[in-house]
């Protein structure tokens, strides 16, 4: 495992338009196998991360390996062996959903079985429907199964699932841990953390250009901003919180101290990861408002750390 | 499905640039005829023309009669020639400008660019699409003519002969021009507005509607300079008495110029075309 070189190295990445900085110098990388989840707000510079990634645009600086090659530089041999999934299209969609997979599928060496990924992607009944007749959430479809349709080693997928309704996602999940299974290395960009969480090995978190954080699912954000909180209601009906690490102790005592009563409205709540991501976004954004404010005022700096989930909620 | 979609499928060689430009063609000639816009104002547009013209001036009498009224030519079989040369014009031209602006601005163009599809099959496919759907259009043209409009056509081999050169030269040369001129549009919405006035105009100058030899010099000289005029000028020696000769500019067909003519703008088209196109906008 440890000889197999990364499927994406990316160092110092860099991109401006004109005087605008989208990305400044974000450094990562994704193991074969992998499925990395790419978060952050909109305009945080993703797209543009993962469209340089694609081969779409050309970088200001820095180093980037897709497959040992330099997308930039990316050839059809090359092309063959990814697959993307854009964000969405409005293309004019006079193909039926087969002859479109049929035809795509000539393009590549090795491709999938069409039926087959018709089944996966949900759309057997649609098989035969020109592509202009079908709903948001079914056009969606058929971009994913365009994008595995080459049997790609490294699928892009750039919000996938905007526009599915709930039923639809899981099912899409379903189909992506498929994929994970038989070993497709994934980069995923999704405003939905809970696609992340079911998804994703490991996240990055994008922010004004920058990767403020990196790491596993479940470890990101550090465990500080993972410590549960404990939620009831006191004596007056007003609601209390206490942030702790042993939230069975702080139970235990209330339960002690109010001599064995019942306590109304009791919750022990583990941030989720939009929890996590959302004080890691809002304490980088008070940060970089700080730096600024820092020219005249140092002192008026915010500690992010000091942030809590009940501020983050607020 | 993972279990079906993992089963490992014998390992095939790459498509060759050619077999995808054949099976791009294919593809592109099925949409074509699903696209009720470019069917009415390509495809059929020089059938109604020439109904039009055929309805409207039939009654004033043979064009090119002597003064007693013998000899010269119907209306329809007047306007033959130029309708076959707009409708090369129309099918290259007009159809892959509008078309490769749309697909440029609806990510079509994108979605090919992030996959193993060479550019040079991409072209292939456009092109074929433009000669089959001109053939059939031509084709189509000639049956009304003959059997609707009753319009006598040429039965000289050599009379076909030219036919063939000048409309596979000159569907060729529409063809890379509409592929130049598709980097024109700023966005697909504003592709017909950009191409349909200088196709308008253009057969206007060039001889389609209006009789070329009656147009004041200037303007014939003008149209000299685009390759309608030529296309138009090729069909008229195909299906016109040899004695409309004496009408032309030059007193007669000038066939070599308008295989020069041709030939120039098809280079200037293939040029333009491999310097311009882009699967997307590239920035920086």
């Amino acid at each position: 495992m440890t000889a197999t070189p990364p499927v994406v190295q990316v160092r110092d990445l860099q991109k401006s338009y004109g005087s605008v900085e989208a990305v400044r110098g974000v450094s990562f990388s994704i193991e074969a196998g992998e499925t990395f989840a790419l978060l952050g707000p909109n305009g945080a510079g993703k797209s543009t991360t993962i469209e340089i990634l694609e081969g779409y645009r050309d970088r200001t600086g820095g180093e980037v390996r897709v497959l040992g090659v330099d997308p930039h530089r990316g050839g059809l041999d090359w092309k063959a062996r990814i697959g993307i999934v854009l964000q969405t299209s409005n293309e004019s969609g006079n193909a039926t959903v087969t002859e479109q997979l049929r035809h795509f599928a000539g393009f590549y060496p090795h491709p999938r079985d069409v039926d087959e990924v018709i089944d996966a992607a949900g759309l057997r009944e649609k098989a035969k429907t020109r592509i202009s007749k079908l709903s948001g959430g079914q056009r969606r479809r058929v971009d994913v199964a365009l994008g595995i349709i080459g049997r790609p080693e490294l699928l892009f997928l750039d919000e996938p699932t905007t526009g599915f309704d709930p039923e639809a996602r899981h099912q899409f999940w379903n189909l992506i841990r498929g994929l994970k299974a038989e070993g497709t290395t994934i980069l995923l960009t999704t405003h939905y953390l809970d696609e992340a969480a079911q998804l994703g090995d490991r996240a990055g978190i994008i922010v004004g250009g920058r990767l403020i954080d990196i790491g596993p699912l479940d470890t990101i954000g550090g465990a500080d901003a993972r410590v549960p909180v404990v939620r009831w209601r006191d004596g007056n009906g007003l609601v209390r919180e206490e942030r702790t690490s042993r939230p069975a102790q702080v139970v235990a005592d209330l339960v002690a101290s109010g001599k064995g009563a019942e306590l109304e409205g009791l919750e022990v709540i583990r941030p989720s990861l939009e929890d996590v991501y959302l004080s890691l976004v809002r304490g980088h954004e008070a940060t970089a408002a700080g730096n600024e404010a820092a020219m005249s005022a140092p002192e008026a700096r915010p500690d992010p750390s000091r942030l809590t989930d009940k501020d983050v909620r607020a | 499905m993972s279990a079906t979609m993992m089963g490992t499928r014998p390992q095939h060689t790459a498509p060759s640039t050619l077999a995808l430009g054949l099976s791009r063609i294919g593809y592109e000639t099925r949409l074509y005829f699903r696209s009720p816009d470019t069917l009415l104002f390509t495809f059929f547009f020089p059938f109604i023309m020439l109904g039009i013209f055929t309805a409207a001036f039939s009654s004033s009498g043979n064009i090119g009669a002597n003064p007693d009224g013998t000899g010269g030519v119907n209306v329809g079989a007047y306007y033959l020639p130029g309708m076959l040369a707009a409708g090369m014009l129309l099918s290259g031209v007009q159809n892959l400008a509008v078309d490769i602006a749309g697909e440029k601005s609806d990510g079509t163009l994108k979605r090919l660019g992030g996959t193993p599809l060479s550019p040079l099959s991409y072209f292939l496919g456009k092109i074929g699409q433009v000669f089959v759907t001109a053939i059939l259009q031509a084709g189509l043209l000639l049956l009304v003519a003959g059997l609707v409009l009753d319009i006598a056509l040429p039965s000289e081999p050599e009379k076909w002969a030219t036919f063939a050169w000048v409309f596979v030269f000159g569907v060729i040369t529409s063809a890379f021009l509409g592929i130049a001129l598709s980097a024109v549009p700023r966005s697909g919405r504003s592709a017909t507005a950009v191409v349909a006035p200088v196709v308008l105009v253009l057969q206007f100058i060039s001889g389609v509607y209006l009789q070329f030899t009656t147009l004041p010099e200037w303007m014939q000289n003008l149209a000299s300079i685009f390759p309608l005029k030529w296309m138009a000028q090729g069909m008229r020696s195909v299906f016109l008495p040899e004695s409309f000769a004496a009408a032309e500019q030059s007193g007669t067909w000038d066939l070599p110029w308008v295989a020069g003519a041709l030939g120039v703008w098809l280079v200037l088209g293939l040029v333009l075309s491999r310097v311009t196109f882009r699967w997307i906008r590239r920035d920086a």
